[in-house]
């Protein structure tokens, strides 16, 4: 069929080319003139215009019946009844065969024309129209002039059907088939006929076995040999077989579901099995459940628990992890209309991670009632007798006082301040009975412990005066005068680096005895507890002279170290044994002063001491430091503080221990002071008992001092303090 | 004397931890692989005492792990598996790559598989063990079971975790063991009583779905593909113990359903679950004799609190029997048919709404309707409509409540947790206070009906206003008193010396404190952080107290204002 199509065309072709037009769709001339490409071999059997003529005609005879042929034998093939007529028509056919293939060989287009596929009008100048296989030109038929085609127009009864092949030149006259064929074309129709093109569709590859082969190809080498590529995946799957990768389909699928080694099973916990408690399982710690919500987080709260404007923008200000709740309480009207819970995965997830990631660590919460961590408190009675409460205020200084000392009846208190003099108090009643003035400051005043000698100390600048009130019964005022005066003078004052001096007469009518002058200022002053000796240290702590120890009946003055270790601060006597306490800033060593060596030496285990107070059993000492701690020592029993106290807010100024009673007091920046009951058993087994009794607030503080000094009463309960808002305090 | 004397980091707290890093490079494994390990074999880091100690001085933060642990991984088979799995992907890779199809398909059938059954047995000996870690695992599997099916994690792991969760709701329903129920913002929270364990888990509400920003979903899959095996083996063996069938079936075979599967209507929760046919013997235990069972105590004030105990869960066992629920269309119905059930009330809704209805909103028996709308048109009378609030404070307060407050359309009183028990100094919400009210007045007489209930409760109410208005007139004279004393003063020219009041109270008072103040001075340092910190804690709780107290009578005035 395709062949026929293909010769019409290629007549269509020439027949355009011969300018007798037939009105075509542009469309149907595309198609032609690709087929014509197509199928240029075709157009060559026209030569010889008549032969070709006929031979076309002949052609399409053939084509037909050997269609006819076809459909017989397809008959036949359906029919396996007629198989007698096969035979027949097979051996017709090869006839036919060797005739439609004389044509199509692509050999005999070089025998006609060889110039190819070039416009043909380039030979328009020329006799010849191209060049046959042997090179020689082919020779253009001759056509007459116009008059002969007028002729030939009247003449001819086919001239209408007569178009000229542009490649040869000849005119070929179309066949009756042709011009159907070139009509139905015109009318948009198939080319070939409508009958003819709905013929049943003949499945030649179809599963049924034909018994002739579609084609005459003969079978490939390659279909004798076995396949090598086969025979490898052969190979293959036999091995996976054998090792048990491959099962047949659907097996591994249902074997897997069947064999789920996760599926739920009810060997894993039996009744009777005890299970295995192991070191690991012990060891474990697990997880913390999640706290559970609070009413808060309810859908419908109460209403007190949505945030208010200023909650909220507390909670929008602080970052996530600062929260105290990590969301915002809401209240909605119905159950409803709750939306979903944005970060409800994210919480999860961090649970997650806090599974896996989370540092666990054993902890022991314990269930503390804080009451217990309080210690037990004596009861009140036991503690008291303790001041507590204001009982008199001493009022008459214009600057901070410094220092103050009671006498040791009771009855009397001496004052220095800095308003450069020296105060002497009635106790009862808070009067002041005589005032000294001074050249300077009076930094440290100082009562003569023995109830015989009735003196005061006073220091102002590097001067220590010694005075004699005059207050007291005047038989002891002039016995006291006595001791004084009746000194033997050694005469070794020249060497001596302090300078004893009295006083004339009209200063001696005041009051003032003698004056010990030092070299540098002095910090401080004590009594030894006979009222003979006392102490000074100076202010240049490290030189040799620091400390001087000076004797008041024989005006003496000596230096028991050559080079006291560090910056000396405070100095005391034992009460009752030759000891000397001196303070350093972090150390109190203890020397024998009989012996002239170290006796002990106590660690403070603080910054910088200020005080130092010696029980007057002598078996305890206390100290304070600026850094607002109280040092009990227990001698007997450390070298170290037995208990540190820091109740003090800011730096301790004075600590002291009562005679008689049971107690000690602390002065402290903060405008407090602190009595406590330090109870020392003459039992060596038993420890002190501190405890504190009593809080004293009283002074002002100005220019950050408050109570500089505190003094417990000789004899009674009470306590006096003195501080920078130049008042002396007594509680009582 | 014998032995290498031992260096300094070479004993002790520094050879008993190994950080992270060196775990990995002793196991072998990848970074993934070894956090995986550690999420399936329960392993975590520890905090050593002595940090210093262990870093050999250094103080620089590291995740440090027991050594023992390590060793105990470094013995895993899981190991095996996990690399195992490593090859069979490089070698798929290799085959996909190839465009081997045969060789593909070979190495997808024997993907390595493995079992994580052995280290559930030893991570929980005993199945309390596992129950006490019930908590996470139902978190997180119903977390899986709400995600959607996309690409990002397995369809599979999504519907296990949804069978799975059904399945223990199942069983919560058929044992009865919801204890709390509580309807929070971020979603509603649980809490059941298995086999004596405390169990608590939080349900998303069920809205659209978003997709999670900052949440590593691989770590998420890994903890999920354990968990899920867990609540497995955990159902199978809750669903033994109770005599029920496993996996759940429906005890009635539903005819009237025609078109929906086993699986829909199981997973509406609505169907009663079939039995092994073992006789239950739960429904005739005497609370008295469970407590004592459960107790072995010598103290006869737990017993008789166990007692009680007992007596109320029965209660709340049987809290919804014999009333019918029907669920309007915009009422979650999971969540309500679950407690429903919990309670032992019938819930339906609308056929066209999902499976597993059983009757229809013209059912005349039905005893409760319950709406989320402010009304509803063609109201029937033979019913009462109600919120689903309601459903949810019954449960917690375990008795019937009077239905006025929660009518449709009427807002509701507050919904408080049932997880809170407040100590003394804690703030109560007024509604809690009325709570416990009516709990205490229960105890003294069980057997109440609801009605009695609520007229009981407008008695209350008068006597407290009776008790209010006796107490208003004694004031008042006391004032009165006063105020005829002061008049009195004024009008006499010259006046007795009064002598000054002394109050007693305070003065105590102070005298108390300051002992308080003094004793604090004493403590001895080893405690006294201890002591500020307590004391600090409670102050901060007070604090919050006092504000809640007076946010509550700013509102209180606000109304009355109004």
């Amino acid at each position: 069929m395709a062949s026929r199509v293909s010769m019409v065309s290629t007549k269509l072709k020439q027949a355009t080319n011969g300018k007798r037009t037939l009105d075509l769709d542009g469309e149907e001339k595309e198609e032609q003139q690709l087929m014509m490409k197509n199928h240029v071999d075709d157009v060559d059997d026209s030569d010889d215009s008549e032969d070709s003529d006929d031979e076309t005609a002949d052609e399409n005879e053939d084509s037909s019946s050997q269609d006819e042929v076809y459909e017989e034998e397809d008959e036949t093939s359906e029919d396996s009844e007629s198989e007698d007529e096969q035979p027949e028509k097979k051996d017709d056919e090869p006839e036919k065969h060797v005739d439609e293939y004389e044509y199509d060989s692509s050999d005999e287009e070089d025998v006609r024309n060889t110039i190819g596929n070039i416009p043909i009008e380039w030979y328009n100048d020329y006799s010849h129209i191209g060049y046959d296989v042997e090179g020689r030109k082919l020779l253009k038929p001759e056509h007459g002039d116009a008059l002969d085609e007028f002729l030939q127009k009247a003449d001819d009864p086919n001239y209408w059907r007569t178009v000229v092949n542009k490649m040869t030149g000849q005119k070929v006259v179309l066949s009756d088939a042709d011009i159907e064929t070139i009509q139905r074309i015109q009318a948009s129709k198939h080319p070939a006929g409508s009958e003819g093109l709905y013929e049943p569709w003949v499945d030649f590859f179809s599963n049924e076995v034909m018994n002739m082969p579609v084609t005459g190809r003969p079978p490939d080498k390659r279909s004798f040999i076995p396949s090598k590529w086969e025979k490898q995946r052969v190979g293959q799957m036999v091995h996976a077989l054998k090792m048990g990768w491959m099962k047949p389909r659907g097996e591994i699928r249902k074997m897997k579901l069947a064999q789920d080694p996760n599926a739920p099973s009810l060997d894993l916990w039996k009744e009777d099995a005890e299970p295995e408690i192991t070191k690991r399982y012990r060891m474990h710690i697990p997880a913390p459940k999640e706290p559970l919500p609070g009413h808060a987080e309810s859908f419908n709260p109460p209403e007190e628990y949505l945030l208010d404007a200023e909650e909220e923008a507390k909670w929008n200000d602080q970052e996530p992890e600062d929260r105290r709740m990590n969301f915002k309480p809401q209240k909605f009207s119905s159950y409803r209309t709750v939306p979903k819970y944005g970060l409800f995965i994210n919480e999860r997830f961090s649970r997650l991670l806090d599974l896996y990631l989370a540092a666990r660590q054993r902890k022991m919460k314990m269930n503390v009632n804080p009451e217990d961590l309080i210690p037990k408190r004596p009861d009140k009675k036991d503690l008291q007798p303790y001041p507590t409460k204001e009982g008199m205020v001493y009022k008459g200084h214009t600057d901070m006082i410094r220092s103050i000392s009671p006498d040791p009846s009771g009855q009397w208190l001496v004052s220095g301040s800095d308003d450069s003099t020296l105060k002497l108090w009635e106790v009862s009643t808070g009067r002041c009975m005589k005032t000294f003035k001074m050249e300077d400051k009076v930094t440290y005043v100082a009562w003569n412990p023995n109830p015989a000698i009735n003196l005061v100390a006073a220091v102002v600048g590097s001067d220590v005066i010694i005075i004699n009130p005059g207050l007291v019964d005047k038989l002891v005022c002039s016995n006291t005068d006595n001791t004084l005066n009746n000194f033997e003078d050694s005469g070794e004052s020249s060497k001596s680096v302090v300078v004893w001096s009295s006083y004339d007469v009209e200063e001696k009518d005041k009051g003032f005895r003698i004056k010990v002058s030092h070299t540098t200022a002095i910090v401080q002053f004590t009594w030894h507890n006979k009222g003979d000796y006392f102490a000074t240290v100076q202010k240049d702590g490290n030189k040799s002279h620091a400390v001087l120890i000076h004797q008041l009946s024989k005006r003496q003055t000596q230096a028991p170290f050559s080079k006291p270790k560090g910056l000396v601060q405070r100095v005391s006597f034992h009460p009752l044994h030759p000891y000397f306490f001196v303070a350093t800033q972090q150390h109190i060593r203890i020397y024998n002063l009989v012996k002239q060596e170290l006796h002990k030496k106590l660690q403070a285990n603080c910054k910088f001491i200020s005080s130092i107070d010696v029980h007057p059993g002598g078996d305890n000492v206390i100290i304070g430091s600026y850094d607002s701690r109280l040092c009990w020592f227990d001698l007997d029993l450390s070298t170290k503080p037995y208990q540190t106290l820091k109740y003090h807010k800011k730096a301790l100024r004075q600590v002291a221990y009562h005679k008689h009673y049971p107690l000690f007091a602390s002065a402290s920046d903060d405008g407090s002071v602190i009595v406590s009951h330090g109870k020392v058993y003459s039992d060596q087994l038993l420890n002190p008992l501190i405890v504190t009794v009593k809080v004293l607030r009283g002074h002002k503080t100005a220019n950050h001092l408050s109570v500089l000094d505190c003094k417990f009463h000789p004899t009674q309960p009470w306590v006096f303090s003195s501080g920078a808002d130049s008042t002396i305090r007594l509680y009582v | 004397m014998g032995g290498t004397k031992k260096r300094k980091f070479e004993r002790g707290a520094a050879t008993a931890f190994m950080s992270r890093n060196k775990a990995i490079k002793k196991l072998q494994l990848s970074l993934q692989d070894f956090r995986t390990l550690c999420i399936f074999k329960g392993i975590y880091p520890v905090e050593p005492l002595h940090k210093k100690k262990v870093n050999k001085g250094s103080t620089a933060v590291k995740t440090y792990y027991n050594l023992k642990d390590i060793q105990f991984l470094s013995h895993d088979q899981l190991i095996e598996k996990f690399r195992e799995r490593k090859h069979y992907i490089r070698k798929l890779k290799k085959a996909i790559a190839k465009k081997n199809k045969f060789k593909e398909s070979l190495i997808r059938d024997n993907k390595p598989v493995y079992s994580l059954k052995s280290v559930i047995k030893e991570r929980y000996p005993s199945f309390v063990d596992a129950l006490r870690d019930l908590d996470d695992c139902l978190n997180l599997c119903f977390v899986f079971a709400s995600f959607p099916k996309t690409s990002k994690i397995h369809a599979e792991m999504i519907q296990l975790c949804k069978t799975r969760t059904v399945e223990f709701q199942h069983y919560v329903m058929a044992a009865k063991a919801l204890r709390k129920v509580f309807v929070s913002i971020k979603g509603i929270y649980y809490q059941a009583d298995v086999k004596g364990e405390t169990i608590t888990w939080i349900v998303s509400h069920k809205r659209g779905h978003e997709p999670p920003q900052d949440v590593d979903l691989r770590i998420m899959q890994i903890f999920a593909e354990y968990y899920s095996v867990l609540l497995g083996h955990i159902n199978i063996k809750l669903y033994s113990d109770n005599h029920l069938v496993y996996p759940p079936e429906l005890s009635v075979p539903q005819l009237h359903i025609e078109t929906e599967n086993t699986e829909e209507s199981l997973c509406s929760l609505a169907p009663i679950i079939k039995t092994t046919g073992e006789i239950m013997d739960e429904e005739d235990d005497d609370p008295e004799v469970d407590a004592l069972n459960a107790i072995s105590a010598d103290d006869p004030e737990v017993v008789e609190k166990s007692k009680l105990e007992a007596k109320s869960v029965k209660k709340l066992k049987n809290l919804f029997k014999g009333l019918k629920f029907y669920l309007n269309r915009e009422v979650p119905r999971e969540d309500l048919t679950f407690v429903i059930r919990c309670g032992g009330g019938i819930v339906s809704w609308d056929k066209s709404l999902g499976a597993g209805a059983t009757y229809q909103e013209s059912d005349n028996k039905i005893t409760h309707h319950i709406i989320d709308r402010p009304t509803l048109t063609n109201q029937r009378l033979d019913r009462t409509y109600i919120q689903p609030q309601w459903i949810f404070d019954c449960f917690n307060a375990r008795t019937i409540l009077p239905a006025k407050e929660y009518f449709p359309g009427v807002p509701c009183p507050p919904h408080l947790s049932p997880f809170v028990e407040e100590k003394e100094g804690d703030y109560i919400p007024e509604d809690k206070v009325k709570f416990l009210k009516r709990i205490k007045g229960e105890d003294l007489d069980e057997e109440e009906e609801l009605e009695e209930e609520s007229s009981e409760e407008d008695m209350d109410e008068d006597e407290e206003n009776s008790s209010q208005q006796k107490v208003v007139p004694k004031r008042k004279r006391d004032e009165d008193e006063d105020a005829g004393e002061t008049k009195k003063a004024k009008t006499m020219a010259v006046t007795e010396g009064a002598v000054e009041k002394v109050d007693k109270q305070r003065l105590l008072q102070q005298q108390n404190a300051e002992e308080r103040r003094l004793g604090e001075m004493m403590i001895p340092k080893k405690h006294k952080r201890l002591y500020h910190k307590i004391m600090t804690s409670r102050k901060k709780q007070s604090q919050e107290v006092k504000k809640l107290q007076e946010k509550k009578d700013k509102l209180k005035k606000k109304k009355q204002q109004k």
